[in-house]
């Protein structure tokens, strides 16, 4: 098993890493790519939309676009190509209701990552975001399942 | 001399003091509404990191009770108390006497209690700073989050997003019993609750200057 942390991306291949996890994704949102074909798996576990809005010198893994085109080109230099990708995603939640979270910044992180992943032509086949709870997303890369965990609720698999 | 999280020992000091005149405000007041003795260790501050702070407070999926409430005026920040499902249940029982208590499912009326503590303990560290420094902040109505720590931190970290910045962290132990003799303070429930200031960073020089900290 192979953790990914926050503002972090990993690229593996199915055969040699089963399982990928990060965990406690609130407003975060996690991505998990894949191209069965090549047998090459991702996950990024972005924080915030877009780095056009970054500090100077930040690290581009934290927001959507860059962190995402990262993740992808880790992909492709490992063979896999990116029409063959799909994507499943999970977060974007507001911890704390909308009253008291700052930009809306869950909505805004799901907004740019389904905008980035279009751009790319790469489809999101299932997903798991908005509301107000925390999610820990494992992603199985050799069936391509991504399972999310709540503190409260019913794991679910995407 | 600097430590490597950026403040001197003297600016560690006055956070120091900053939390002790802190938690005995919210002692004070945690006895006023739970008509209990409510005893204190010396709290123990420091200044961490978010992901210090995570694994610190027992790893990102540990559920906890987190209180966010934001500051503005002469400071401005976020301050967030996050107490374990011990220490909100042992406040529930006190005040409702109810046992088992879902935190999942609070009732109105307990919901605005939780956010009363949260008030009551920010209040307190707040005032403490005010005290010292004769700076003033306004502070909004606590939000109340029951869920895993690692999501409930992420809402500073995403707002404050200079990097690797770091966020003073008092952890705080409550003692509550029914008298002062040694039997009963030691059958009495020892809870821990942690205070969270997340000032920008030009904030805390405000402080420090005020307080005559060289910088």
């Amino acid at each position: 098993m192979l953790t990914v942390g926050i503002a972090d991306v990993r690229a593996v291949y199915t055969k040699d890493e089963d399982l990928l996890v990060t965990y406690a994704l609130g407003s975060c949102v996690g991505i998990c790519l894949y191209d069965r074909t090549a047998g090459v798996a991702g996950l990024a576990h972005i924080m915030l939309p877009w780095s056009k809005e970054s500090y100077k010198g930040d690290d581009p893994l934290r927001y959507a676009d860059t962190g995402i085109t990262e993740l992808i080109s880790r992909m492709c230099a490992m063979g896999a190509e990116r029409s063959r990708m799909a994507a499943k995603t999970a977060g974007g939640a507001q911890m704390f209701g909308y009253a008291s979270e700052a930009f809306n910044i869950g909505d805004r992180n799901i907004n740019a990552v389904n905008k980035v992943l279009s751009a790319y032509g790469i489809p999101v086949v299932a997903s798991s975001v908005g509301g107000n709870h925390a999610r820990t997303l494992y992603f199985h890369t050799d069936t391509c399942i991504a399972e999310v965990k709540t503190a409260m609720r019913e794991t679910i698999n995407l | 001399m600097t430590h490597s999280d950026g403040l001197s020992l003297a600016e560690l000091d006055v956070l120091g003091e900053i939390g002790n005149i802190g938690q005995g405000n919210a002692a004070t007041s945690l006895a006023a509404f739970s008509h209990k003795l409510v005893t204190i260790d010396v709290p123990c501050v420091r200044m961490l990191d978010i992901n210090e702070a995570v694994s610190f407070l027992g790893g990102p999926e540990k559920v906890v009770t987190g209180i966010l409430v934001r500051l503005s005026g002469d400071i401005s920040g976020i301050m967030l108390t996050i107490m374990d499902e011990m220490f909100v249940k042992e406040l529930l029982k006190i005040v409702f006497c109810k046992d088992a208590v879902d935190l999942y499912s609070l009732d109105e009326m307990e919901q605005s209690f939780v956010q009363e503590i949260g008030n009551i303990l920010s209040g307190s560290y707040l005032n403490a700073v005010s005290a010292l420094s004769g700076l003033s902040a306004e502070v909004s109505v606590p939000a109340v989050s029951v869920d895993m720590v690692g999501a409930i931190l992420a809402v500073p970290a995403v707002e404050f997003a200079a990097a690797g910045s770091k966020v003073l962290f008092i952890e705080d132990s409550f003692t509550f019993s029914d008298g002062f003799d040694e039997k009963e303070r030691v059958n009495g429930s020892r809870m821990r609750s942690n205070m969270i200031l997340i000032p920008e960073m030009s904030s805390l020089r405000t402080i420090f200057d005020r307080l005559g900290v060289s910088v």
